[in-house]
């Protein structure tokens, strides 16, 4: 095996020049290199680097009660129809569980119900048929319910679009390349490195912002509110506008944020921060009959079922375009405007999970990091040369060989580094030495056994291998199931451990292999250095 | 005397079988300490795997006011909260349970906020959020983990050695990953994913460490076919032995550095996976090879069975 083959020595050097190609750009200063050399540098988790690990969840509760609630409405509008001879008189208009009950007064019309219900509510699925089923039960009553497939294929289109707002909120807000990744089912996962504010961040990211303008209801009295007693048709919503608590309003929304073509922050005519913005074509036809007929009265903006300001309206708007009012502060304005161009999420997302690790912390941890892989390996050479001498030393150059390899790998596949990711090099370092240890413990009983010193290192590397490779294939096990556990940090120790084990084993194994080689043939030694 | 391998006698010849019992003794009576720790006092559960928040807080030149703070969280109705300083007087750590029915991640922004107003001038340099249902989740992947290593360990060790050999090498692994836990049940150490990762090494490097030993054992076995059992171990561990401590040693070297100036976060896996190196190497040669002769002595008087598939005469 100490024959110096031309494909060996090729392997040596090709594995030396990959190590000290990709692990370059990380000892020299950004575009240093020129423009033709490799560029990637080790990645370093928000540990290291500083950053905000959030992990969001659709909140399917939410999203459901607000998919049943909506096709509420839809239902009261069909039965409606659009002209007073299509109107069904309906009773008991309500969710029940996971289903929607309602009773049509007249009987002869329980069949035209039906038909129009079942004809138009709900989507068409990819796999034909609607993701609603409308039933007739007894006693004129029909039940309307989202076939169960439905459900899941609302969260998933819900994670699907949350993804896109979330990332045009971000991009936005200026946050520095955030990787937002879908996890799951109903989980999406928020990586922003650098110093930014989490709790901004989440404040940002987590909030519905679905904006609605609805009608003001003032035909309703205080009393009847007190007593409950408000018309189907209105809902009662608390209010942020200072004037008064709670506001009786039209459920049915004039306009809807869907509607905004822009939205940025501004000033009103008392120079207090503001919100501006336009209306599409659909919104601003719709704004402006609403406004022409309902000239004098109130109407509210909503957003996420609190009203910021209920303002009169003094004339028609059919320019299009308005002003939110509100107690805002040139920050909240702007965020609202924001929030507003990014369009509503399709239901909250809530935090189940956050690590927030400051820059200088991380910078912190990065110093340590360094200093104890240097204190590490500077004991580790320090104490196999002390072991071997001069194979101490052949091992030593496989272990320079072997952080290269690692480091330049991890670089190349953009792979990870997290602090207990340094941990696992420190480890694989140890792990690496130990290779060369079984080599040379074999050689000396081999020597020791009386064969000649060459035969003796042959006999060495030839001997330990499959106890190297048995060794190690316990750690490959360990390491592959710590991969799998899934979270970041543990996940970057179980990928420097496991890149660790195949470059340490190539390393201690061919390098070594190969240096002493070249020292038998260089000094056509009669005795090894260990025995 | 250089290089230093010559000080290390290569003729060993201690008599390692013989003190198996006295170990055997320690060891049971230390894994069983552990079992009795995971009832009492049981295992010091990270957020992680309790849920919960860990938010540090920096006050800058001043020191923090740990009273006032305690008063503005108290006003939050979070329950049992935690508020103590650590390394500097102006660091300060606050820990809590999010409250049942609460969302965790509106919790820490109105925790921050009352913190902030109360304080003043802070900054939180950590923060740290599981949720609940994250906990559970990690729980189960924690516990599934080990279970999974420990499984696939063992499928390892039946491909690779006949049943005794197995024997051995399965007692050596639990022993290890008990008394691992036994550490960190004693050390009060925060039970967190970085500790499993932890353990899934030690799982790993004890299986390693007993494999080299039971390498040699297998090979001896082939060569002194007549050696009984307890010399053909006892011949084994002294042969392995240089390798076993320069190992070791370079294992220990590297990962002391880690624990002394890794950092206060990484400090709990470096400990725990210097005892690992430690306890894995003992376990190989003193709880795996004597398991094997335990099993082996046993059947001393039948005709074929010690290691050996020849008859072994003693």
């Amino acid at each position: 095996m100490l024959a110096l083959t031309r494909w060996k020595i090729g392997l040596v050097l090709a594995s030396l020049l990959f190590g000290l190609i990709f692990t370059l750009p990380n000892l020299v200063p950004p575009n240093f290199l020129p423009a033709w050399a490799p560029q990637q540098r080790l990645s370093l988790g928000l540990d290291l680097q500083g950053g905000s690990y959030l992990l969001m969840e659709v909140d399917t509760a939410a999203l459901k009660k607000e998919r049943l609630t909506n096709l509420t409405e839809d239902i009261r509008t069909k039965l409606h129809g659009d002209q007073a001879a299509e109107q069904i008189a309906f009773t008991g208009l309500g969710v029940v569980g996971d289903t929607i009950g309602v009773r049509i007064t007249d009987p002869t019309q329980l069949d035209a119900a039906y038909k129009r219900l079942n004809d138009s509510l709900g989507e068409r699925l990819l796999t034909g048929g609607r993701d609603v089923t409308v039933q007739i039960k007894p006693d004129q009553h029909i039940e309307v319910a989202f076939v169960p497939q439905a459900a899941h294929a609302a969260a998933v289109d819900a994670v699907t679009r949350s993804i896109e707002i979330i990332r045009k909120r971000i991009d936005a807000m200026g946050a520095k390349e955030p990787l937002i990744t879908q996890q799951g089912a109903a989980r999406i996962v928020i990586e922003a490195p650098g110093e930014s504010d989490p709790e901004k961040l989440k404040a940002v990211i987590g909030k519905t912002a679905k904006l609605t303008f609805q009608m003001v209801d003032t035909a309703v009295t205080p009393e009847e509110i007190a007593a409950g007693g408000i018309p189907p048709d209105d809902e009662v919503l608390p209010s942020d506008d200072g004037y008064t608590q709670s506001y009786v309003l039209k459920r049915r929304s004039v306009v809807t944020g869907e509607m905004l073509t822009s939205a940025s922050g501004s000033h009103d005519e008392n120079n207090l921060p503001a919100v501006a913005f336009s209306f599409n074509g659909q919104g601003t036809s719709r704004f402006a009959a609403v406004s022409s007929q309902n000239i004098g009265k109130n109407f509210a903006i909503v957003l996420d079922k609190r009203v910021i300001s209920a303002p009169v309206i003094r004339s028609a708007i059919t320019g299009g375009s308005g002003e939110i009012t509100g107690h805002f502060t040139e920050e909240s304005a702007h965020d609202l405007a924001l929030l507003l161009k990014s369009g509503a999420l399709p239901a909250p997302l809530n935090v189940v999970e956050q690590h927030t690790v400051g820059a200088e912390l991380g910078a912190d941890a990065v110093k340590a990091g360094e200093l104890s892989i240097i204190i590490g390996a500077a004991l580790i050479f320090t104490f196999i040369l002390l072991a071997y001498g001069l194979f101490g030393g052949f091992a030593a150059v496989a272990l320079v060989v072997n952080g290269l390899m690692i480091v330049g790998a991890m670089s190349l596949f953009h792979a990870t580094l997290t602090l207990p990711g340094v941990a696992g090099l420190v480890l694989t370092l140890a792990v690496a030495v130990d290779a060369n240890v079984l080599i040379y413990e074999r050689m000396r009983d081999e020597a020791r056994s009386g064969r000649p010193a060459m035969s003796a290192a042959d006999a060495g590397f030839r001997r330990a291998l499959t106890t190297i490779i048995d060794a190690n294939a316990t750690t490959v096990v360990a390491a592959v199931i710590m991969f799998n556990l899934g979270a970041g940090p543990v996940k970057g120790f179980a990928l420097t451990l496991l890149i660790g084990v195949f470059t340490s084993v190539f390393t201690a194994v061919l390098i070594t292999q190969v240096l002493i080689g070249w020292w038998f043939r260089a000094f056509r030694a009669k005795t090894l250095p260990i025995s | 005397m250089w290089p230093l391998i010559k000080l290390i006698p290569h003729d060993t010849h201690f008599p390692f079988v013989s003190l198996a019992r006295l170990f055997a003794t320690l060891s049971i009576i230390a894994v069983l300490a552990t079992v009795a720790g995971f009832f009492y006092p049981g295992l010091n559960l990270g957020i992680d795997f309790k849920g919960g928040t860990v938010l540090e807080l920096n006050t800058g030149a001043k020191p923090v006011e740990l009273g006032k703070v305690r008063g503005a969280l108290t006003a939050l109705n979070l329950g049992d909260i935690q508020v103590q300083t650590f390394g500097k007087p102006n660091d300060a750590v606050v820990r809590f349970q999010t409250p049942a029915g609460q969302l965790p991640g509106v919790i820490v922004t109105r925790v921050k906020a009352a913190i902030s107003q109360t304080l003043g001038a802070v900054t939180f340099p950590r923060t740290d959020v599981v949720g609940p249902e994250v906990s559970g989740e990690l729980k189960i992947k924690g516990v599934g983990a080990l279970l999974a290593a420990v499984g696939l360990m063992l499928l390892y060790i039946w491909f690779r050695f006949e049943l005794q050999f197995g024997l051995g090498a399965v007692v050596a692994l639990f022993h290890d990953l008990t008394l691992s836990f036994g550490l960190i049940l004693l050390l009060r150490l925060e039970f967190s994913l970085n500790l499993i990762a932890a353990l899934l090494t030690i799982i790993g490097y004890s299986m390693n460490d007993t494999v080299v030993v039971f390498d040699r054992l297998r090979e001896n076995r082939r060569k002194y076919k007549r050696m009984p059992l307890r010399d053909l171990i006892d011949l084994s561990v002294n042969e392995t032995l240089s390798r076993t401590v320069i190992t070791g040693v370079t294992a220990l070297l590297a990962l002391s550095g880690l624990a002394v100036f890794g950092g206060e976060s990484l400090r709990p896996l470096s400990i725990v996976l210097l005892f690992g190196i430690v306890i894995g190497t003992y376990s190989s040669i003193y709880v795996a090879s004597p398991i094997i002769l335990l099993w082996g002595a046993k059947k001393e008087d039948e005709p074929a069975l010690p290691i050996a598939p020849q008859p072994a005469r003693p």
